[in-house]
């Protein structure tokens, strides 16, 4: 108890609406260095938004988000880039750049990050590879891999260049039950061999108790609790309870219930 | 710039081969009504260089290249390709579109080039041997009200329309929204968007120099 640590990022304040639909309606989160966060939710409740904001793909219509107390919402492109440096990010799909090889993908934040030559590069990349599980495939191209060896590669080339902090969109979603054990497992690993900080968003709860030190909830726009996975499993909160329980009835109307009553044969026979 | 060119060639010749032909047997039967069947070779290098070179090569180009290039920048887009680019602190436009814009804005004046010469041919071809013209009378004829300009305004046109396809393509591209019906829409609009620029540019073009 009171183990003094830095805040990391610190989110304040977010609201982010996309045409009439008010997705972030005044986030506030903060993540401590080191620590691994996972933020849960609903489809559609707004995490990828959240996510893409602290790494500065969305700009927030107000708000602030602080890395290391730098305040990125406002800096011009350059800075930004500046600032990304420190970041890794594993896209849900893996967004690996169809047209290079598996090495060339790996090792693109070298490229034009710091002036390394090819051979380098390579040696690089596979060391990577080798981190996630991953050998002999430096050569072939993402089309010719699986789903759960493309996450794995999209994870080789978000830590190459030894980020301090990773963001995880989804890495556990559409991936079998054994392959998204692995990757728990190298989140896990990441934080402890790299010592990052990382945000995870899931809605994989085995996922998040695993991986995660602390969990948040997003609901409608805003965090409505942050703990431990254990004080998340007590939390007395309906709303989180539905969530975690996966029920589908509840505070949390994700489906309009009249439209589940279905008529019976039974009915139709009484009206004729 | 061998994907926007090289591979563009054989299109681009064939276009150029037979609406020089065309053109030739379009001058000679109809300027036969009234006994100007002689200036078909003059005719025939005016019209390619000016205007039938390069605006034909550009509009092969923008179908070809430039539904390529919305398709290719807007399966990234939907992929989150680009999104990973800025991630890794890489510029997707200058890592993605200024090298295709050069590449385009270069290439086409050099097919433009060629277009022209075997447009010419495609002339000659079916003024001399077909419809029994004078080869050396033909050819004289070709030659004599060449002039630079007309040349050189073909070129500088080639080089716009190089630099129209590709800045709308990318755009369109890297606006694609939506999954594969935005890729689709996009290459689609490119594809239109940029041959009606083409078609509208060429027009003042064309009044700065003439």
């Amino acid at each position: 108890m009171g183990r003094e640590s830095t805040i990391k990022i610190n989110a304040v304040n977010l609201h982010k609406s996309f045409g009439g639909n008010n997705v972030l309606r005044g986030v506030n989160l903060e993540v401590r260095e080191g620590e691994s966060m996972v933020v849960i939710g609903g489809s559609g409740s707004g995490k990828t938004v959240l996510i893409k904001c602290i790494i500065g793909l969305v700009r927030p219509d107000e708000g602030e988000i602080y890395v290391d107390g730098l305040g990125i919402s406002s800096l011009n492109e350059r800075r930004m880039n500046e600032v990304r440096k420190k970041f890794g990010m594993l896209f849900q799909w893996g967004a690996l750049f169809d047209s290079m090889t598996v090495w060339e993908n790996v090792g693109f934040g070298l490229r034009y990050q710091k002036n390394l030559g090819t051979g380098e590069i390579k040696e690089i990349a596979s060391e990577k590879l080798a981190l996630v599980g991953l050998k002999n495939v430096e050569d072939l191209m993402p089309a010719d891999l699986s789903g759960g060896m493309r996450k794995r590669v999209s994870l080789a080339r978000a830590i190459a260049i030894e980020p301090e902090i990773l963001l995880y969109d989804e890495p556990t979603t559409g991936i079998d039950p054994i392959m998204a054990d692995a990757i728990n497992e190298l989140i896990i690993q990441m934080k402890e061999k790299l010592q990052v900080t990382s945000i995870a968003i899931t809605h994989d709860m085995k996922s998040a108790y695993k991986i995660g030190d602390r969990i948040a909830m997003l609901y409608q726009g805003e965090i409505i609790e942050v703990g431990t996975p254990e004080e998340i499993k007590r939390s007395p909160n309906p709303i989180i309870q539905q969530f975690i329980e996966g029920k589908s009835e509840g505070p949390i109307k994700m489906v309009d219930p009249s439209l589940l009553i279905i008529p019976s044969r039974h009915t139709r026979h009484e009206e004729r | 710039m061998q994907e926007v060119g090289v591979r563009s060639f054989p299109v681009v010749m064939i276009t150029a081969a037979f609406t020089g032909m065309v053109l030739a047997l379009q001058s000679f039967t109809g300027f036969k009504r009234f006994g100007a069947e002689t200036m078909v070779g003059t005719v025939v290098a005016l019209s390619v260089t000016r205007e039938l070179g390069p605006v034909l090569t550009g509009l092969m180009v923008s179908g070809r290249v430039g539904s390529a290039m919305a398709a290719e920048l807007g399966t990234m887009r939907v992929t989150e390709q680009i999104d990973a680019l800025y991630t890794l602190a890489t510029n997707p436009i200058n890592y993605l579109i200024v090298p295709r814009f050069l590449a385009t804005a270069i290439v086409l004046p050099i097919l433009v080039i060629f277009a022209d010469v075997i447009g010419i041919l495609g002339g000659y071809l079916v003024s001399v041997q077909i419809l029994g013209a004078n080869p050396t009378f033909y050819t004289r004829r070709t030659w004599n009200y060449l002039e630079f300009n007309d040349l050189f305004s073909g070129l500088l046109k080639a080089f716009f329309f190089g630099m129209i396809i590709a800045t709308i393509s990318c755009y369109q591209g890297f606006s694609a929204r939506g999954g594969a019906e935005g890729v689709g829409q996009a290459t689609t609009k490119a594809v239109v968007l940029s041959s009606l620029a083409i078609l509208i540019s060429n027009y003042f073009i064309t009044v700065l120099f003439f």
